[in-house]
C-alpha cells in the first residue's frame, strides 16, 4: 500500500497526458467520422470513393503501423513534415478510430427510415425541426452507443503513445520497473486499474443510453 | 528521394519471414481466444454467482484495459514467479485473452438469441441435455457467430505489431530494425502497412459476404 502511495504521483503526471492525447485524438476521430461518414452516404460518387479509400486504408492497416509511419516516415523526405510525438499520437489515434466511427455515422444516417422523413414534410415541419426531432434523435441514438464503444477503444489505443515516446501513464509506469524491480506486479495493476477507472465513465455513459433507448 | 523498390528487394524477405510470425501470432491467438471466451460465456451462465460474477468482472475488466499493458504484465511478471516463456507465447496468451472477453460476449449474444421455444419444445421432446445443445442449440447458434468471429480474427491480425513490444520479432519491429540500420523508414513502414492492407482488405470482403449470407 505504502508502495502504491509512493508511485501514485509518479503514474498521475502520466495520466494527464494520457487524458490529454486521447481526448484531442476523440475530437479528430468524431470530426472525421462526420465528414467521411456522411461523404459514404451521400449521393456523390466522388465523395463516396475518396471517403471510401480513407475508411479502407486506415481500417485495413494496423494502428501502430499508422503510428509508426506518421512518427518516423512522415519527418523525412519526401514528406519533411515533422511532428511532436504528441501530434502524432493524436493524429494517429484520431484517423485510425475516425475510420471506424465513420462506418458507425453512415449506418446512422442510413437507417432512419424513409418514412419517417415523409411524414415530417407531410406534417409541414421545416427542415430544421425536421432533422432536430426526427432525424437525429433517431440517428443519434442509434450512433452514440457504437461511438462510445469506439472511444473506449481510442482510450486503450492511447497506450501505444508510449512506443514513440510520448510520457503517458503507461510510460512513466514502464520507467518505473527497472527501479522497482521487485515491484513490478504492483506497478502494472496499478496502471491497469487506471486504464479501468478512466473507461468507466464511457461505459456508464453507453448503458445510460441504451436504458433510455428501451425505455423509448 | 522517391520510394526505392531495388531497396525494398534487399529487405522484403526478412519482412515476409516477420509476417509468418505475425500470421501465426494471429492465428495460434484466435484459438486460444475462441475457447477461453466459449468457456468463459459458458461459466457467465452458471446460475451459481459465485461463479458467474466474478467472471463478469474479469471479462469487463480485460475488455476495459490496454492490450499493451496486459502484454506487459504477462511479459514481466510471470517471470518473477518463475514462470519463463518465450515472448512469442506470451504474446500469444495475452492477446488470446484480451480477446477472449469480446468472443464470450458474442457467444452469449448468440446462445441468448435462440428462443426460449427451442428449449421449450427440445424438453418436450425428451431431448437430454446434451442433445439439446448439439443438435438444436448450437446449430442454430454457430452459424450467425461466424462471420462475427471473422471479424475478430482480423481485429487480432492487426493487434500483433503490439507484440514488438515484448520483443517479438514480428513484421513492423523488423521494419523498424532496417530503418534504424539505413536511416530509411519510408520503404519498410510503408512495406508493412501494405502487407497488413493485402490480407486484411479481402479478409474483410470475404467476411462482408459471410455476413450476407448468414443473414438471411
Amino acid at each position: 500500500m505504502e508502495f502504491f502511495i509512493e508511485i501514485f504521483p509518479i503514474i498521475m503526471e502520466g495520466v494527464w497526458v494520457t487524458i490529454k492525447v486521447s481526448t484531442v485524438g476523440a475530437l479528430v476521430a468524431l470530426a472525421v467520422a462526420v465528414v467521411a461518414g456522411s461523404a459514404r452516404a451521400s449521393n456523390s460518387k466522388m465523395l463516396r470513393t475518396i471517403a471510401g479509400i480513407y475508411v479502407e486504408v486506415f481500417r485495413g492497416t494496423s494502428a501502430l503501423v499508422q503510428m509508426f509511419w506518421i512518427y518516423f516516415v512522415l519527418p523525412l523526405p519526401p514528406f519533411n513534415l515533422s511532428l511532436t510525438a504528441f501530434q502524432a499520437g493524436a493524429l494517429a489515434l484520431g484517423l485510425n478510430v475516425g475510420a471506424y466511427m465513420a462506418e458507425v455515422v453512415r449506418g446512422g444516417i442510413n437507417a432512419v427510415d424513409k418514412g419517417q422523413i415523409e411524414a415530417s414534410i407531410a406534417l409541414n415541419m421545416t427542415p430544421m425541426l425536421r432533422l432536430r426531432r426526427v432525424i437525429l434523435p433517431q440517428a443519434l441514438v442509434r450512433i452514440l452507443p457504437p461511438v462510445g464503444n469506439l472511444l473506449i477503444d481510442l482510450l486503450k489505443l492511447s497506450s501505444l503513445v508510449s512506443l514513440i515516446t510520448l510520457s503517458d501513464m503507461t510510460l512513466h509506469a514502464f520507467q518505473l520497473r527497472p527501479r522497482h524491480f521487485s515491484k513490478t506486479p504492483q506497478i502494472f495493476i496499478m496502471l491497469l486499474l487506471l486504464y479501468f477507472i478512466l473507461t468507466r465513465p464511457i461505459t456508464w455513459g453507453i448503458r445510460w443510453i441504451e436504458n433510455k433507448r428501451q425505455w423509448a | 528521394m522517391n520510394f526505392d523498390w531495388n531497396f525494398v528487394q534487399e529487405f522484403m524477405p526478412d519482412l515476409l519471414e516477420g509476417l509468418k510470425v505475425t500470421v501465426s501470432a494471429a492465428l495460434v491467438s484466435f484459438v486460444f481466444a475462441a475457447i477461453v471466451g466459449l468457456i468463459f460465456a459458458l461459466l457467465r451462465r452458471s446460475s451459481n454467482p459465485w461463479i458467474k460474477k466474478p467472471i463478469d468482472a474479469l471479462v469487463e475488466f480485460v475488455r476495459s484495459t490496454p492490450l499493451l499493458v496486459q502484454l506487459y504484465f504477462f511479459f514481466y511478471v510471470l517471470p518473477l514467479y518463475g514462470v519463463k516463456l518465450p515472448a512469442f507465447t506470451v504474446g500469444v496468451i495475452g492477446l488470446g485473452l484480451h480477446y477472449s472477453s469480446y468472443m464470450s460476449e458474442v457467444y452469449r449474444a448468440g446462445i441468448d438469441a435462440i428462443g426460449r421455444g427451442q428449449w421449450e419444445a427440445s424438453r418436450a421432446l425428451n431431448f437430454t441435455m446434451k442433445d439439446t445443445w448439439a443438435r438444436i442449440i448450437l446449430p442454430q447458434a454457430i452459424p450467425p457467430m461466424i462471420p462475427v468471429l471473422g471479424n475478430y480474427l482480423i481485429a487480432m491480425f492487426k493487434e500483433t505489431p503490439q507484440l514488438a513490444a515484448i520483443t517479438v520479432l514480428e513484421m513492423l519491429q523488423r521494419a523498424k530494425n532496417v530503418g534504424a540500420y539505413t536511416f530509411r523508414y519510408l520503404e519498410p513502414i510503408t512495406m508493412v502497412g501494405l502487407l497488413f492492407f493485402i490480407i486484411s482488405y479481402p479478409a474483410a470482403l470475404l467476411v462482408q459476404r459471410l455476413e450476407a449470407r448468414y443473414a438471411k
